[in-house]
């Protein structure tokens, strides 16, 4: 069978090549042997969302598109970290520098593009970086851990998208940039204004009209010199110019190159058996740097290698929508103003929209939207068809009239292979058939079944468009439900619940018809949650409906251990107490003691067996690290020590902290003292902070020093300490009654807003009220370590079944 | 190829919708009891990430992994969409009355 196929080789790991072969294994899937060789160590990633890891919002993992099962399971042997250094095109053969080679029937380059780097003096010095692979990423976190100022030099997408993750990651940027606004290749100038602004607002500085002379420093650089004679201080500098074609292994090999590698309509190079897709790639003098083109040339070549007709390669043409630092920009085809066109435009500085249509003869030749790009596709539809506009230029200007029809009609008219979500590279015609054939009606659904809207969620209005064009009346009745397995919002079912008395999750999916009869990894958590919050004295927790780490009352760690955190109250300790605690890390090998963020101690790397072990010999409560609950009460030395305490902001913190711990939350809960306005302890990022002032307590709410960083809410002042424990109960028993299952009070407090929260605890009856609530709840619970400790039927779950015997 | 049969354990070490482990010098298997009663086996390793099958929640037929919420249907093995792959699966037998487990390796 494999004497029959072909050899196929693909240099090069990224999106335009591994797109090609998934083509290419769908049209044909036993016609080639395939290798890949990659230079980076990773399977294939979406570059595009490199940004969303510098910024924290995604890891690795989550942007990997196949994952190396992915090639085991479709036959490919993946070479990474293997760099081709020669291609002997007469026998067929390539070589990598690690000493494999390769023998190829057919050969494609996807060899993409280097990023670009300024010959400025000093380019070599320590802290100078591009922005292009995961290890840029990795050299951006890290030195953002110790240095404070970083320059990005170039003001274009990547120099933008960039910057933005630096300021995320606490770094003071600068954008330095040639020209005298920015994005001038994707915007025209009053858009580009307009996104400037919008960036200066959300902290990042420009320095425009600036052209880099030299880097400055010793071993690392200090700073950039401009031609101009002014300079600017920097521990980091990031180059952000370009990208440009990664030629140079086609050129030692004798293929004909350009600026890319240049290529016919079916991606052929002048050497027979030889193709190039990609970044790498020049067709008819372009070459490439966007997605879309890269699949449509990646879909042309793969019908090639399969034998499929095709017409070829055309070329593309392109149009940009993207989401910078949250604003959405679209542009497309001629968008500044040249001698013979006229343009039409609307600028609305209270929305914060602009939109500019670019008009020669009767046809629309460009367009620029900014704010509300809704429009963009259609308009580049009309673009790309060069149809008349006569007559309907200012309709097109002021929005389409019949809005879902008429951009309905245009999605029908929208060719399949077109790509509608850029961030992972999902078609029309893939979200069609998951409507379609997959029965899909809801854009929940779609996003489960396609991944589209997963990423960015900058398409999440093409693909509801879609489902009303393809779902019809199926889809109009369905809204988004809590998960994929119901269309009911939480204070939907919270109410049903109540209403009917629900009081099992078995019987609320029952009734209230889920689809999936036993729910998702996402609905039965939250039920578990709703029906123990309601039915305090009713409701049997659901140990199978808790995620691992609650089930298991320790945080599971990527290589399966766990790790035990033990509650120190307040943070305070003793000496034999920290004796027992080393002891037994040391009795059972802990890989790791680590003093945690919350002032307490973490034991990591324990095997899962040995955790009631542990727990039964440190004889401490468990410090719920791992769970939606009270996590830490974090404390300054207050009125004890400390020369500037007010109030005793210890004994306050492990009085909190002895009342509420063991109480379930909508999601978990960190609680801070401090002594006094100096705020030592960080109450204000905190879910609820109490900070003391001469003769009283201040109450803060809604804090969050994690993804979202939020100062908290002044809720009230207070004179005395039961005052302090009366509104921490009303306040927190409010939440758990009304904020949805995974929801921080930060986002609770920012979704029904302050002063909500503040007129439902003003009287003193209906705090009482609450407080007695919560008492009840926290009557009820018990400590998890000793409840397992002591019952073999949950101990046994810690252990794998003994050795087994063969029979 | 030898298929060996082995005793692993009784329905009643598992809870339901629970999972144990079982070693097998290299190899783990994970064993689930589903809500329907039945027995599942599958290699206690997740395609993507080598995240422990054993630790994650039981919705039906499927298993979450605890890493990242990827889903396994248990009796066939395979990765449910949007991601790809697939899972060794073991046959089980469980014996009525005893409840004794038994796999085919």
């Amino acid at each position: 069978m494999s004497a029959a196929r072909k050899q196929l080789v693909l240099v090069g790991n990224g999106m335009a090549g591994v797109r090609t072969i998934e083509h290419l294994l769908k049209l044909a899937p036993e016609a080639y042997d395939i290798t890949i060789i990659g230079a980076e160590p990773h399977p294939n990633y979406n570059r595009i969302m490199l940004s969303s890891v510098l910024a924290g919002g995604a890891s690795m993992e989550e942007i990997i598109i196949n994952p190396y099962e992915w090639y085991s399971s479709n036959g490919i042997t993946l070479h990474t970290g293997h760099t081709v250094t020669s291609i002997d095109t007469e026998n067929r053969k390539v070589y990598t520098g690690q000493g494999v080679e390769a023998s190829y029937d057919e050969l494609i380059l996807a060899t993409g593009s280097n990023p670009f780097m300024l010959p400025l003096p000093g380019a070599d010095k320590e802290g100078v970086i591009a922005f292009r692979d995961i290890n840029d990423c990795h050299m951006m976190q890290e030195a953002s851990r110790t240095y404070k100022k970083a320059l990005v030099i170039g003001g274009g997408l990547l120099g933008l998208e960039a910057a933005r993750g630096l300021l995320h990651l606490g770094m003071e940027v600068s954008v330095v940039h040639l020209h005298d606004y920015i994005m001038e290749r994707q915007l025209d100038e009053t858009a580009a204004i307009m996104l400037r602004k919008e960036l200066e607002a959300q902290g990042m500085k420009f320095l425009l009209k600036k052209q880099s002379q030299a880097i400055l420093g010793k071993k690392r650089v200090k700073g950039l010199l401009f031609a101009d004679g002014e300079t600017a201080e920097a521990d980091l500098i990031v180059m952000a110019v370009g990208i440009k074609p990664n030629v140079e292994l086609a050129r030692q090999s004798g293929i004909t190159v350009n600026r890319g590698i240049v290529v016919d309509d079916d991606m052929k190079t002048n050497i027979p058996g030889i193709y190039a897709v990609g970044e790498c790639a020049e067709h008819r003098g372009i070459a490439y740097g966007l997605v879309a083109p890269l699949y449509e040339q990646g879909a042309v070549l793969a019908k090639r290698l399969a034998g499929v007709a095709t017409d070829g390669y055309a070329g593309s043409v392109t149009s940009t929508k993207l989401k910078v630092s949250g604003v959405d920009v679209f542009s497309a085809g001629q968008f500044t103003e040249q001698p013979g066109t006229r343009a039409l435009r609307v600028q609305d500085e209270v929305d914060g929209t602009y939109k500019k249509l670019v008009i020669e003869g009767d046809r629309l030749v460009g367009a620029v939207l900014f704010g509300d790009t809704g429009d963009g596709a259609e308009l580049f539809s009309i673009m790309k068809k060069g149809e008349s506009i006569k007559g309907r230029e200012k309709e097109l200007l002021l929005g389409i009239p019949g809005g879902v029809p008429a951009k309905g009609s245009r999605l029908a008219a929208m060719a399949d292979d077109e790509i509608i979500c850029g961030c992972n590279g999902v078609s029309k015609g893939t979200i069609a058939e998951a409507i379609q054939k997959d029965g899909c009606t809801s854009v929940g659904q779609i996003k489960a079944c396609t991944k589209a809207s997963a990423s960015c969620g900058g398409c999440k209005p093409l693909v509801e468009e879609m489902l009303q064009l393809y779902a019809g009346d199926n889809a109009v009745a369905v809204k988004e439900g809590i998960c994929g397995c119901t269309s009911l919002s939480r204070d939907e079912i919270v109410a049903e619940m109540k209403r009917m008395e629900l009081k099992t999750v078995k019987e609320v999916m029952h009734v209230l018809d889920w689809s999936n009869p036993e729910g998702c990894a996402k609905c039965r958590p939250s039920l578990n949650y709703y029906l123990g919050m309601l039915w305090p004295e009713d409701y049997i927790d659901e140990k199978e409906s808790r995620f691992t780490n609650e089930r298991y009352h320790a945080n599971i760690q990527k290589d399966g251990t766990y790790s035990v955190v033990p509650r120190i109250y307040g943070g305070v300790t003793s000496p034999a107490e920290l004796i027992k605690i080393a002891e037994i890390a040391a009795k059972y090998d802990v890989p790791m003691v680590k003093f945690t963020g919350g002032q307490r101690l973490d034991l990591l790397g324990v095997k899962k067996e040995d955790l009631p072990k542990m727990w039964e010999e440190l004889d401490m409560p468990s410090g719920h690290a791992y769970g939606k609950t009270l996590r830490t009460v974090k404390t300054c030395v207050g009125s004890t020590f400390c020369r500037f305490g007010t109030q005793d902001s210890i004994g306050m913190g492990i009085r909190l902290e002895q009342t509420f711990e063991r109480l379930n939350t909508p999601a978990k809960v960190k609680l801070a003292v401090s002594g006094c306005p100096r705020n030592c302890a960080e109450a204000t990022i905190k879910d609820f902070g109490v900070v003391a002032i001469d003769g009283g307590w201040e109450l803060h709410v809604g804090g969050n020093g994690g993804v979202h960083v939020r100062a908290t809410d002044l809720l009230c002042v207070v004179k005395t300490d039961d005052e302090v424990l009366e509104w921490a109960s009303a306040f927190l028993q409010y939440y758990r009654e009304h904020a949805a299952w995974n929801e921080r009070t930060s986002q609770w407090v920012e979704r029904v807003g302050l002063d909500s929260i503040k007129a439902a605890l003003e009287s003193r009856e209906e705090r009482l009220a609450l407080q007695e609530r919560i008492q009840k709840t926290l009557s009820l619970t018990t400590d998890p370590w000793k409840q397992i400790v002591n019952e073999p039927e949950l101990r046994k779950n810690f252990e794998p079944i003994p050795q087994p015997e063969t029979v | 190829m030898t298929m060996t049969k082995v005793l692993v354990g009784n329905v009643a070490d598992i809870d339901i919708r629970g999972s144990r482990k079982v070693q097998m010098g290299e190899l783990q298997i994970a064993l689930f009891r589903l809500s329907s009663g039945e027995v599942r086996a599958v290699e206690n390793k997740c395609p993507h990430k080598g995240g422990l099958l054993s630790e994650g929640m039981v919705c039906g037929s499927n298993i979450h992994c605890p890493l990242h919420d990827w889903r396994i249907d248990l009796a066939s093995g395979e990765v449910q969409s949007p991601d790809t792959g697939h899972v060794k699966t073991y046959e089980v037998e469980v014996e009525s009355g005893s409840g004794s487990i038994y796999l085919t390796l």
